[in-house]
Formats: structure tokens, C-alpha cells, sequence
């Protein structure tokens, strides 16, 4: 069962998740060891592994606010974190579902760290206080390129079919 | 029902008579941007042609654009060998929209995109930086994406799966003060609908004060616009948008535009007076934390920083130039000055403002992005406060999370910059009082 393992607040930027001082390292399997560093304990136990894949950090409203960059959300795929927010910014999000990140978009939800969660396609229910949630499913769109396990399958796919 | 002019540009865009907000559209794509990040781009892009047996090949060269302004000149090794990387790949590619290092024609991609004439009224540009907001300024349909969406980009030459966004209106009348500028409407923007508050949609600038404002100033209110969530900033293009191009950008012949129709649909409409405003300070560490100069008055500084996309061009400089002639920059203040881009500096180098600036004791650096985003030279000390020009201040965005940054106009950075503490530049003329 997933558990929280990080609670954050309103509007996270994308320098807080990736600062800009470590853009000249892109490579998703490289980023990981970013993520968050200057919440400097957080960030030794990512690079510990100390989480289980699929574990939770849960955020307030418009979380990866600010810059593009794709580290962002690469840097939070690699250890598998799934990221339940009131709601994303755009760019984010969308960056999130071309790499596979799992993003859920749950307003109202309320969790601490160390809850444990079960997490179904239409509800989360956080198992240490018994109260469920429901998720704001993503535009039928988004969801086709998940289905094909992101953007790079999905537009090869679109590539060869097109060439046909 | 009438179309926004984002819906005139996605109709256009996707071949059909029209759209409407929530459609899902593959729009083809005019002009495709990206800076030093074209690295990952090209990974992801190179990955997508893996065990397909197709060459990897870019789907038009000529819509494709490069400019090196992250980390110029390169920093580290792993930059300029990512530098390289993207170098080797421009040329295979036959990509000729290229701004090398260079001080003929480099500079920052949200300057060097509209002053080279590569963004035209009606077009839909995506670049792989958020502030790819600017590119509204000229009538565009312009976002940020990132780089594996970039790398689909340039394998289809579309962009999947776009929803058509709604339309926010801001119209905005009335005359700046003395002093108040372009700067000050967005920030006062940012303030009143929140760092959430145009999440998805696009912001739409309207009414006589936007039409009497330069495209210049206009850049800097889209640039911005991201800043509020918006997916993108636009002013529908007019005869201020042909001045530029012609005039400044060198293009030649008639120019094309668009303009959204008068029963358009808008989610919402905000109307501006700008005859009152004062000068903003977007506080840390959101850009809606916004207050008046006046309740910030005082308040010590240690760095100013005037430059970057959002506020590096010539009449940005000018502005900083005329407050500081034959003054002197605080002793306890360091001034950085960079501008937008190679042709900006030139520009201001012949008309003496560098000179002023660095008489007066600001430091001139090229043209880039470095300071604004705290990967590349201007890092802040701990417990350093900042007042920028840039566009964010978020914790740790100048390059130390124990360090402070405040955002504001030229005008404020300048009039700041000389008495060493955040000052309305309205007051400061004429009688600023000299630390030195």
C-alpha cells in the first residue's frame, strides 16, 4: 500500500522540484539525484532510495508552477513517485503524461505524511483516516498517450502509421 | 458564436471554418524554438526513431529555431559539451534559424525570435522554454512545451493533442504616470487573479492603453502572462505590430493579420485603468505576492538586476540610463545590467547608455539568461535581497533558496539602485540621494 512521504503546499515551482543551478544535466537516469535538493533531507533519502516505487508526495494547488523544464517531472519519474495535487500547472502536467509520471489530480484531498493511501481510477482513500477522495480523471486526449506509455511510443506509432 | 483570436489561429491552424473552447486539435506548428535543453530534445527525438528503420530526420528545417542564451558563453563542460552536441546536430540537419554564441547575432531566444522577424502575426510557435509566452506580443498563438513534446514536434510537425483554451479579456485604458510602465500592468495583473488564475486559458490584451504600447512593452506583458498560469499571452496584431516588423525587424511586404471577433466568447473579462497605477513589487517568493512600491519603500537591497526576456530591451536600458546620468550606484548595491540581446547592446553601446550605466558603477554582462535563473553567473549570498527585472522569484531562482528576490520594473530597479533600498522612481528624480 503507497504512503505519503512527502506533503508540500501551494504552488511548488519547478525550481523548488529542479533547481535551475542543475539544468545542465538532463538525462532522465542523471536527474534523480536533483530532485528537491534544497530540501536537502528529502533529497538524501531519494538518493538513499529509501522509497518504495509508487510512493506519494501530496501537494495544494498548482503544483510544478514556473518553467518548463522536463527535468521537473523526469527527475520524479525515476524514483516512481506518484504525485496526487489540488491541481497542476500546465506545462507540468502535460510534461508528466509524455514521460509516464503518475499525476492525480484529487482537490480537497487530505492526507499526512505516513498515511497509507489505496489509490483506484476513480477514488483515493486514505486508509488511516478512512476518508475517500475523488479524482479528476484527465481529458479523454491526455489519456491515449498514457495508454501507448507516453509520448515517445505514442507518436512513433504516429509516425509509422502515417508513413503507411 | 464568434471566435477568440486563439480560435481564429487553431481554425487556421487545423484547416477548419472553426473550434471552440475544449475541441482537441493537432494544430501544425510555424515556428518550433529551443535553447541549450534542444539537447534533450534531441535525445527524445533520436529515441523516437529507434527499431522504427526511418532516418531521424526533422520535419522542416526552416520552422525549426535554436538559440544558445542559458548558459552563455558555456559555464561548464557538460554545457558546452551539450552546446556541441546541439551544434553537430544543426548542421546535419540543415537547421539555419541558428544563434550561435556570438555578437553579431545572439542573444536571448524570447528577443532574438521577434527581432529577426521569425514570428509573423496568426502563427502558432511552440518553444521548449514557459516564457515562449512572449511571442503573443506579435499576434501568435505561442506556448511552452517540453522537451520530449518538442522532440514529437519535430518528428510530425504538429503538436498532439492541444485543447482549444479558453480566453480571458483584459482590456486596459487610461495613461501611465511617469515612470509606471508595461511592467507594472503585468505585475498588477499576476497580483489581482493569482499565480493559478489563468491556468489553461489565454490571456487576451485589449483597449487604448495596449494600443499605444510599443511591442517592446508588449513582450514583457505576455512574457508574463505564464506567470499567471496562462497557457499563452496575446495582443491581436495592428498597426503597431507592422511598425515593428517592418521598422525593426527588416521585413518586407505586406504582412497578414487577424483579428478575433466581436461576439467571441471570453471566460472572463478584466478591465485595467492604468492612470492610477503605481509602480509593483511582486514580493517573495510567488510573482502574486504583489504590493505598491510605497508599502515596500525602504526596504534594503544588495543586488539589482536589469535584463533578461522580460525586460533587457533598448527602452528598458534607456529608462535605467536616464535615472542613473551622472549619479552614482549605492556602495553597498552591485548592479548587473544584461541585455536581451547582441543587437540591444550594440544599440546601446551607440547610444551611450552602457557607458552611463557603467559610469555610474553597474556591471555590463552579455546578453543571456544566466542571473535571471541562477545557473550561471549573479548567484546571491545567503540572506542576499535581489531586485530584478527578470520574471520570478521563486525560492532558490537566483541560484541560493536563503536568498530573497523581488521583481519590478526598470524604472524601480534604477531609481532602487542608486539609494540602495526600494525606492518609487516617481520620487527619485532629481533629488536621489547619493551613498557614495
Amino acid at each position: 500500500m503507497p504512503k505519503v512521504v512527502l506533503k508540500l503546499g501551494d504552488n511548488v515551482s519547478t525550481d523548488i522540484i529542479y533547481p535551475g543551478r542543475f539544468m545542465a544535466t538532463v538525462l532522465p537516469t542523471e536527474t534523480p539525484q536533483y530532485a528537491f535538493a534544497d530540501i536537502t533531507d528529502f533529497n538524501a533519502r531519494i538518493k538513499q532510495k529509501e522509497f518504495q516505487p509508487g510512493s506519494v508526495i501530496v501537494a495544494g494547488r498548482n503544483f510544478g508552477c514556473g518553467s518548463s523544464r522536463e527535468q521537473a517531472a523526469s527527475c520524479l519519474k525515476g524514483p516512481d513517485f506518484t504525485i496526487i495535487a489540488m491541481d497542476f500547472a500546465r506545462i507540468f502536467l502535460q510534461n508528466s503524461i509524455n514521460l509516464g509520471l503518475n499525476t492525480i489530480i484529487c482537490p480537497g484531498f487530505e492526507a499526512g505524511e505516513g498515511d497509507a493511501l489505496i489509490i483506484s481510477p476513480a477514488k483515493v482513500t486514505n486508509q488511516s483516516t478512512g476518508k475517500s477522495f475523488e479524482i479528476v480523471p484527465l481529458p479523454k486526449a491526455r489519456q491515449s498517450i498514457i495508454d501507448a506509455g507516453g509520448l515517445i511510443p505514442y507518436t512513433r506509432q504516429r509516425l509509422l502509421h502515417d508513413r503507411k | 458564436m464568434g471566435m477568440t483570436y486563439v480560435e481564429k489561429i487553431l481554425a487556421r491552424a487545423t484547416g477548419q471554418s472553426s473550434v471552440k473552447v475544449g475541441d482537441v486539435l493537432e494544430p501544425r506548428v510555424d515556428l518550433a524554438m529551443s535553447h541549450e535543453n534542444g539537447a534533450l530534445v534531441i535525445n527524445q527525438f533520436q529515441e523516437i526513431y529507434q527499431g522504427t528503420g526511418l532516418e531521424a530526420k526533422v520535419w522542416d528545417a526552416d520552422k525549426i529555431a535554436i538559440i544558445f542564451d542559458h548558459r552563455v558563453p558555456a559555464e561548464s563542460a557538460k554545457t558546452a559539451t551539450n552546446q556541441k552536441k546541439v551544434r553537430e546536430f544543426v548542421g546535419k540537419q540543415g537547421i539555419k534559424k541558428f544563434h550561435d554564441i556570438r555578437g553579431d547575432e545572439g542573444g536571448i531566444c524570447h528577443q532574438i525570435l521577434p527581432e529577426n522577424g521569425y514570428v509573423l502575426p496568426g502563427m502558432v510557435v511552440v518553444g521548449t522554454d514557459s516564457h515562449t509566452t512572449s511571442h503573443g506580443a506579435l499576434g501568435a498563438f505561442s506556448f511552452g512545451i517540453g522537451a520530449t513534446e518538442m522532440a514529437s514536434v519535430w518528428a510530425l510537425g504538429c503538436v498532439l493533442n492541444v485543447e482549444v483554451p479558453a480566453t480571458i479579456k483584459v482590456s486596459v485604458k487610461g495613461k501611465f504616470q511617469p515612470f509606471v510602465q508595461a511592467k507594472d500592468l503585468i505585475l498588477h495583473l499576476i497580483g489581482r487573479i493569482s499565480a493559478q488564475g489563468a491556468n489553461f486559458k489565454v490571456l487576451e490584451f485589449h483597449g487604448p492603453a495596449i494600443e499605444k504600447m510599443s511591442t517592446s512593452g508588449r513582450l514583457t506583458i505576455c512574457n508574463m502572462a505564464v506567470e499567471a498560469g496562462a497557457t499563452s499571452g496575446i495582443v491581436p496584431a495592428d498597426a503597431e505590430t507592422i511598425r515593428y516588423l517592418h521598422e525593426e525587424a527588416g521585413l518586407k511586404g505586406d504582412i497578414e493579420t487577424l483579428r478575433p471577433d466581436a461576439d467571441a466568447s471570453y471566460d472572463q473579462v478584466i478591465e485595467i485603468d492604468v492612470s492610477q497605477l503605481a509602480p509593483q513589487i511582486a514580493c517573495p517568493h510567488t510573482v502574486d505576492n504583489v504590493n505598491t512600491v510605497m508599502d515596500m519603500a525602504g526596504k534594503l537591497i544588495n543586488q539589482v538586476v536589469i535584463g533578461s526576456c522580460t525586460n533587457g530591451r533598448l527602452d528598458d536600458i534607456e529608462v535605467a540610463a536616464r535615472i542613473l546620468k551622472g549619479k552614482k550606484v549605492a556602495r553597498n548595491v552591485r548592479m548587473l545590467v544584461f541585455p536581451a540581446s547582441a543587437r540591444i547592446y550594440r544599440q546601446a553601446l551607440k547610444e551611450g547608455y552602457l557607458a552611463t550605466l557603467m559610469e555610474a558603477g553597474a556591471v555590463v554582462m552579455n546578453s543571456g539568461c544566466g542571473p535571471c535563473l541562477g545557473v550561471h553567473q549573479g548567484a546571491l549570498a545567503d540572506g542576499d535581497v535581489a531586485l530584478a527585472t527578470t520574471n520570478r522569484n521563486f525560492k532558490g531562482r537566483m541560484g541560493n533558496p536563503a536568498a530573497e528576490v523581488y521583481l519590478c520594473s526598470p524604472a524601480v530597479a534604477a531609481a532602487s539602485a542608486l539609494t540602495g533600498v526600494i525606492t518609487d522612481p516617481r520620487k527619485a528624480e532629481g533629488k536621489v540621494v547619493d551613498h557614495a
